[in-house]
């Protein structure tokens, strides 16, 4: 594809990876399986090795394993679900740092692919944060309850109904999945988009004239820091809401 | 006459189906710069009122803080829905 005369690579080329091992079959290994592999035995690993070694005075990855626990607990659970959602601490913890860890391959050198550019993995921990928050709602308020509670929100004149369950319907029970994976999804399509499209121009422009690489090679630095936030950012969202989702199936609005 | 008629429609069909895949690109451009416009003035008055708050108590700043990036979260999904409908559409 030509833009502004730069030779920029077709969309497909910059996500779609060719399988390398087990080709044909369902176990098919691409370059984004690997990511997710090395993001899960990276998460495994923190925590117990921080696990391996008590000691009363933290220190390197037990360090790292009790502030990101830290974090998850002070600044998503206590803010949403309040002392009793002390129990999903774990949950969150391990999937903040699994969405953090397959993003962060975004800005490391000759990776340069964040994970969750690709609808699988999101969609499949968006369906699982679905069915959790459908089981608490229905195990602490009962069937009938929770769907009275998720469909005719209180404080509504009765006629508005008409309007209101339908909307609910569609927020709760479909829209919330879906937003919740497209979010993680797309922000890591765009970002990865974003670098692509800088970096192009600096190679293009250092081909040509080598003065002309530097404002472009300068945004690709200044656009790299802004994907680590990005990408720290979308992992600490989808976990706030995933505590939101789960805070509200717990307890109601009165 | 009639050969006339024919070649002019067969011009016409012909520009019609030249000219889908740059529709479908002027389309895709239109729509994801017109499903930004709501999400960014949505953003500024979230992050406007979030300031406004933390300044105004400090002391509330970390629940601001959370409360704020939910509410960017919520108004960001309808951007990043029309950034998807960009993606399906480019050709």
């Amino acid at each position: 594809m030509k833009v502004l005369a730069l030779d920029f690579p077709p969309v497909s080329h910059l996500f779609e990876w060719p399988d390398f091992a087990f080709e044909g079959t369902h176990l098919a290994m691409n370059k984004t399986v690997l990511i997710y592999l090395f993001a899960l035995v990276l998460t495994m690993w923190l925590f117990m090795s921080a696990g391996a070694k008590k000691s009363l005075v933290p220190r390197g990855v037990s360090h790292v394993a009790e502030g990101g626990i830290n974090f998850v607990e002070d600044s998503i659970v206590m803010q949403t679900m309040g002392a009793e959602g002390k129990k999903y601490v774990p949950f969150l913890t391990t999937m903040f740092f699994f969405i953090f860890f397959s993003n962060i391959f975004e800005v490391i050198p000759f990776i340069q692919f964040p994970a969750n550019a690709r609808m699988a993995v999101p969609i499949a921990m968006a369906l699982l944060v679905w069915v959790i928050y459908n089981f608490l709602g229905v195990k602490n308020q009962g069937f009938f309850g929770y769907l009275k509670n998720s469909l005719f929100p209180p404080g509504v004149p009765k006629a508005l109904y008409l309007i209101v369950t339908p909307i609910e319907f569609f927020s709760v029970f479909i829209i919330r999945p879906l937003s919740l994976a497209i979010r993680l999804w797309a922000n890591m399509v765009a970002g990865h988009l974003l670098l692509v499209t800088f970096a192009v121009l600096s190679a293009t422009l250092w081909d040509s004239t080598y003065v002309g690489a530097v404002a472009p090679a300068a945004m690709l630095v200044i656009m790299t820091g802004f994907e680590i936030l990005v990408s720290f950012l979308q992992a600490f969202i989808f976990t706030i809401l995933t505590a939101v989702y789960m805070g509200g199936a717990i307890h109601p609005e009165h | 006459m009639l050969s006339l008629l024919a070649t002019t429609f067969s011009i016409l069909a012909q520009a019609v189906t030249d000219n889908t895949e740059g529709l479908k690109a002027i389309g895709a451009g239109l729509g994801y710069g017109l499903a930004a416009i709501g999400p960014g003035i949505g953003i500024g008055v979230v992050v406007a009122a979030a300031i406004d708050a933390m300044t105004r108590q400090p002391e509330s700043a970390g629940t601001a803080r959370t409360t704020m990036f939910l509410g960017i979260a919520f108004t960001e999904a309808l951007a990043l829905i029309g950034f998807v409908v960009f993606i399906l559409l480019l050709p």
